[in-house]
């Protein structure tokens, strides 16, 4: 029988995820990950709460598969966590899900399912996977266009992804939650929440607080002329694009354009400036394992809720892309991913390294070239 | 005949039910269901079965029958024990020093902590081997201020590591330092004659002896003072409240009467096929040591400790493939301590969080653990290499 460890959580997606491979007549196993809280939250933790622990134990136990919880604290901490407090040190809006997807669940989690003679590794995640016999694994959205998760997981490679399985991906999360109603799964009764997990419930802000206190120094707001309007509380309190809290009395509302961390200095400047038309990525996960050859025609989602944006992705020698947008695209946040899309299928994505500034405004003083650095 | 499907070398954690233990409770289930406190015939007939098993249980033990306390398990008697005995020793005396090895079960080293923490008690913990015994001239040096209580584990549930009981117990007793000890591991594998053992208090639980869970004693010694923890009704002569579990105390003693009974058997034919897991694991497995005594221990216990090996990921591994065993580190949450057992033993995390313990029983065959043997080194391989990742 082919064998396939399901990630539970305890939610209604993974619980059902693991029933649909049972009836499909896979030998299931459960594990679920335990990942780090700080000390004293752990109950918080949206990921891993103890609570929640119980449930996916208690769905293994009606669907009569063995369950195992393995303890990835000390990775996450070390790779996920890190990673969102070093984002943040650079003055990026880092996205965790996106580490914890490539590093955690879909490498610490993948090897230990492949160590019980797993043939494949399956997740509660909205996504849509297809296999052809010579062909390269593609990924693709999923059928329930507001439950899609393609994003997080254009972190895939084929080694991952030939191992992947993804039941919900034809399915609509209504559908998903009446298949757990006719099978009487027990299911978390708790909201869901965007939040990251080891947030545990608490504002991103007092958590930086705590790891990074040099981070929330003071520092000078500027306008794109370098002239000063006022001071802000620490970079890590703001993201771009953000109007409230500026603490600034202007005659036209002022938005958050760039921070500049080697100066400490954060960019504001009026909503028709906070388009970008371009962006540069780190470098790029090409989902068959090498880049186009030429230049293609995508659209481009540059955060988890963003809406697709028509642009043409130019892949770089050095690995990275280029991307110009059709029309300027607001909320472009360095530490983000920009995920390619074509009809549906995801191609690839890298961090977002840079934007470049609204081509039409180019009057800066503040730096030589038309990049606001980040980094 | 080894049974189809997985193979439990986990009888620590809890044995199955003897089904002649089974037979003894199951008139207490229905016709028989009286409360002892009742006046009327139901109540007569099941006190006088009550009595009868305290009766039986003190002769197993070579004690007095009103020196034996029901309880709900070994933890609820390692509680009334600690608790108990430290409270009225404070109280009749003035002592506050409380006195543990630092390889007790939680239902011991917890309970101390806490009369500490809370309670107005001191904590002193013992040294102890490389093997996690007792020295009694360790316990000797100790005894000024004089303690409330001692309490030293006798078959340790993690190590197997077994205690010189008696010598110790000649030293507190010249000093009448009140003895406890926790012999919940021990039941079907040492002799329990509190005379020999010299020992004040002792608990112990029926499901490590093949009797039901949720029942167990306590020995206490006629005159050692103990405070009821429990207060309600005056059962069990006012020291422990609450209606007699006449079920599972009757089947409780029926169990300890087969597991004293057979005792030599078990032990020379478990003992034989521990000393083999033991031996063969040692040179098939690189970096594995042995924890607790080689010799000094419970005859169905073998312990281990692999380096660099994550203890949860080799139980995955030894339950997939079919072996039901368990791990001093190991918890269901897959949230991994160091075993503070391991860690008394002088051991580094590095090696104290790969633990494996196998523990045999009386359905263990010897072709169960050849194919264990057979089983363990690759899996032991696959845990390191996960690790190493």
């Amino acid at each position: 029988m082919t064998k396939v460890v399901v990630a539970m959580s305890g939610g209604v997606d993974s619980s059902v995820a693991a029933a649909l491979l049972q009836r499909q007549g896979y030998e299931v196993i459960g594990m679920m990950l335990r990942l780090w809280s700080e000390p004293g939250r752990e109950a918080s933790n949206r990921c891993c709460a103890p609570a929640a622990m119980n449930i996916a134990r208690r769905v293994a136990g009606r669907l009569g598969i063995p369950f195992y919880a393995v303890n990835a604290q000390e990775s996450f901490r070390n790779i996920v966590v890190q990673n969102f407090l070093d984002g943040y040190a650079r003055g990026q809006t880092p996205n965790p899900c996106l580490a914890c997807n490539r590093q955690i669940r879909w490498e610490f989690l993948l090897a230990r399912a492949l160590a019980l003679g797993a043939d494949f590794m399956a997740t509660g995640h909205y996504v849509r996977i297809v296999r052809s016999p010579d062909g390269p694994v593609r990924l693709f959205e999923a059928v329930d266009t507001h439950k899609d998760q393609s994003y997080v997981l254009h972190v895939l490679d084929q080694g991952k992804l030939q191992h992947a399985l993804f039941p919900l991906g034809n399915l609509t999360k209504s559908e998903v939650r009446q298949i757990a109603a006719d099978l009487k799964l027990p299911a978390a009764t708790s909201k869901e929440s965007q939040d990251l997990c080891f947030l545990a419930g608490q504002d991103y802000r007092d958590f930086l607080q705590r790891y990074q206190p040099h981070q929330a120094q003071p520092g000078p707001i500027v306008d794109r002329t370098g002239k000063q309007l006022g001071e802000h509380s620490g970079l890590v309190n703001y993201t771009i694009g953000q109007r409230k809290g500026l603490g600034i009395a202007a005659a036209e509302a002022l938005y958050v354009l760039g921070k500049d961390q080697a100066r400490n200095t954060l960019v504001v400047g009026f909503a028709d400036e906070l388009g970008s038309c371009e962006l540069l990525t780190e470098s790029v996960n090409w989902l068959v394992g090498f880049a186009p050859a030429e230049p293609l025609d995508a659209e481009v989602k540059i955060r988890y809720s963003a809406k697709k944006a028509a642009a043409r992705v130019t892949p770089l020698l050095d690995g990275s892309a280029h991307v110009q947008f059709k029309e300027p695209a607001r909320d472009i946040t360095p530490g983000q991913a920009a995920v390619f899309y074509v009809d549906g299928e995801v191609l690839g994505g890298g961090l977002i390294a840079k934007m470049t500034k609204k081509l039409a405004r180019v009057e800066s003083e503040l730096s030589p070239s038309d990049v606001i650095p980040v980094a | 005949m080894p049974s189809p499907g997985p193979i439990y070398l986990d009888y620590a954690a809890t044995t199955p039910l003897d089904p002649r233990v089974r037979e003894a409770m199951l008139p207490y289930f229905s016709e028989e269901f009286g409360n002892p406190s009742s006046v009327h015939g139901y109540g007569r007939r099941a006190e006088a079965a009550l009595e009868d098993a305290r009766q039986r249980m003190a002769e197993l033990l070579n004690a007095q029958p009103e020196e034996i306390i029901f309880t709900s398990g070994g933890t609820e008697s390692d509680n009334l024990a600690l608790r108990g005995a430290a409270l009225a020793a404070r109280q009749q005396r003035g002592a506050i020093h409380l006195l543990i090895s630092p390889v007790e079960h939680d239902a011991v080293a917890k309970t101390a902590a806490q009369l500490a923490d809370h309670l107005g008690f001191t904590l002193e913990k013992l040294p102890v081997d490389e093997f996690g015994m007792v020295n009694p001239d360790e316990v000797a040096k100790r005894l000024d201020p004089e303690p409330a209580l001692l309490s030293v584990i006798l078959g340790n549930n993690e190590i197997g590591t077994v205690n010189p009981m008696s010598e110790i117990a000649a030293i507190c007793r010249e000093r009448g330092v009140p003895l406890h000890s926790d012999a919940v591991q021990s039941g079907a594998y040492l002799p329990l004659d509190v005379q020999k053992l010299g020992v004040d208090l002792l608990s112990i639980g029926a499901h490590k002896f093949y009797g039901p869970k949720g029942v167990g004693a306590l020995y206490v010694r006629a005159g050692t003072p103990l405070l009821p923890t429990q207060t309600g009704g005056g059962h069990e002569s006012g020291r422990r409240a609450g209606t007699p579990n006449v079920a599972y105390i009757l089947g409780m003693v029926k169990a300890f009467e087969l597991a004293q009974s057979e005792l030599d058997r078990r032990v020379s034919r478990l003992g034989e096929m521990r000393n083999k897991i033991m031996n063969r694991i040692l040179v098939d497995i690189p970096d594995s040591q042995l924890t607790g005594h080689p010799e000094i221990r419970l005859a169905n216990h073998a312990s281990f400790v692999f380096k660099g090996v994550d203890g949860n990921a080799l139980l995955m591994l030894l339950d997939d493939a079919g072996f039901a065993c368990s791990s001093g580190s190991a918890c269901k949450t897959g949230d991994p301590e160091p075993s503070q057992v391991l860690l008394a033993l002088g051991l580094s995390p590095e090696w104290a969080l790969g633990s494996l313990r196998v523990t045999l029983g009386v359905d263990t065959t010897g072709e169960q653990i050849n194919s264990f043997l057979a089983a363990l080194p690759a899996l032991v391989e696959k845990a390191r290499a996960l690790e190493a990742a």
